[in-house]
């Protein structure tokens, strides 16, 4: 292996967990490199304003991204983005990492903060209408649906408080929620029911898109009576929650069965030398705050790992 | 305010005059939002490599953008951002919402050719 192409620790995913644990490991002087496949900073970057982010008043999460990005490449770390992974190897004392483009990176250790993304419905005409009638986003899109009727799609807290924000322009909001209650707090599950502009299709789901140059309509299943029927509209909001970016991982390290890394206290996975950080780890809250922290522990630890390692293959070779 | 690393276009005159004096330009004309700031960090990313493109953005609620909104190949868009490929001037390719790198290259590369440092 090409020595410039080994490194001390990898680290997969450059959101706040991932950059966080570059900072640690390239100020600890191990040799380090973040891959990451979108853009750095991951949903960090989609927040318009942090205003509990301890230290800092108000930022916003493009900002606050960049500096800490800034930060891990000034202790020297290598930050490669929006590649693809082909393949992953992490069993064995040599971790190795093949790019889409043929490129080859192998480490001692591997953090993997690969973090989440919105769950898309994943139905048919979904790719076709997206910009065009179908929307992931209301702050950004809400405008163009001004005295336009519109579905939102979920049941929790992101699809109840933007369908009472969407009131702002469309004339009527559908919610239309796969069970027959919701799982947002009580306050927003009130303030839109009780919202004159909105009304509710539950324990429904859309099966379809129809439309020619813009999104007309959708299919709508009962998924008590299995019954389907053609509905109206023009725009189709979807909050149906994050999905763990843990794919390329299936079988190859101990995932729960919502896809989530397993984690150990010090961010330890089943695999020796391998640590995980961030949205993409089994746990209960997922905030800026609890990313860094998990990037800090397990940059920690696996900063442990390879020193011990590289201690113990001395002592083999001095004997 | 567009916080990005990208050549900022402020005006409709300024607009002309980089799709009349670059061959190949992509203008990614958005907000600071979830579907926009993945295009930019895109186009950030490709600057280096596509050095026979000129990469900008504009603000959309920039009331000069007006150049962008009322381009008939953005008749129908209805997610930001906007971004407009313009090939000696005239707009070859006009997208709206979230794109991914694959389906930006592909269009680079199929309307500006392939890239030169590939």
């Amino acid at each position: 292996m090409n020595a410039t192409n080994h490194y001390d620790a990898i680290v997969i995913g450059g959101g706040p967990a991932g950059l966080t644990a570059g900072i640690y490991l390239s100020r600890a002087r191990l040799k380090t490199l973040i891959l990451n496949e979108g853009t750095v900073g991951g949903q960090l970057v989609l927040t318009h304003e942090i205003a509990n982010y301890p230290g800092v008043e108000s930022i916003s999460g493009y900002q606050l991204s960049n500096i800490m990005r800034k930060q891990a490449k000034s202790f020297g770390c290598d930050i490669k983005s929006n590649i693809s992974i082909e393949s992953l190897e992490l069993e064995g004392e040599e971790k190795r990492i093949t790019l889409s483009d043929g490129k080859i990176y192998t480490s001692d250790s591997i953090i993997l903060s690969p973090g989440g993304r919105s769950r898309t419905l994943g139905v048919s005409g979904e790719d076709n209408f997206k910009g065009k009638g179908i929307s992931y986003c209301a702050t950004c899109d809400g405008d163009f649906f001004t005295d336009k009727e519109i579905v939102v799609v979920g049941g929790g807290n992101s699809a109840l408080e933007e369908a009472v924000s969407l009131t702002k322009y469309a004339r009527k909001v559908t919610i239309v929620h796969q069970f027959d209650h919701f799982q947002a707090f009580e306050h927003a599950v009130e303030e839109a029911w009780e919202h004159p502009k909105i009304s509710f299709v539950m324990e429904s789901t859309i099966t379809a898109f129809y439309g020619g140059e813009n999104l007309e309509s959708v299919d709508i299943k009962n998924l008590k009576s299995g019954e389907t029927r053609r509905f109206k509209t023009d725009g189709v909001f979807i909050f149906i929650g994050y999905i763990p970016n843990t794919e390329f991982l299936k079988e190859k390290l101990e995932l729960n069965k919502w896809g989530e890394i397993v984690v150990k206290p010090d961010m330890a996975t089943n695999i020796e030398g391998v640590y995980a950080a961030g949205d993409s780890t089994a746990k209960r809250f997922r905030q800026v705050t609890t990313a860094v922290s998990d990037g800090t522990i397990a940059a920690l630890a696996a900063s442990n790992f390879v020193h011990e390692s590289k201690s113990k293959k001395k002592e083999l070779i001095e004997i | 305010m567009l916080y990005t690393n990208l050549k900022h276009i402020e005006s409709a005159a300024e607009h002309a005059q980089i799709i009349n004096e670059n061959e190949n330009v992509m203008v990614i004309c958005g907000r600071m939002g979830p579907m926009c700031i993945p295009v930019y960090g895109i186009a950030e990313e490709l600057e280096e490599e596509y050095t026979h493109v000129k990469f900008c953005d504009m603000e959309f609620d920039n009331p000069e953008s007006y150049i962008i909104r009322q381009l008939p190949e953005v008749r129908g868009f209805m997610g930001i951002p906007f971004t407009i490929y313009y090939k000696n001037g005239k707009v070859a390719k006009a997208t709206s919402s979230i794109q991914t790198k694959t389906q930006v290259t592909a269009i680079l590369d199929k309307e500006f050719a392939s890239t030169v440092n590939a």
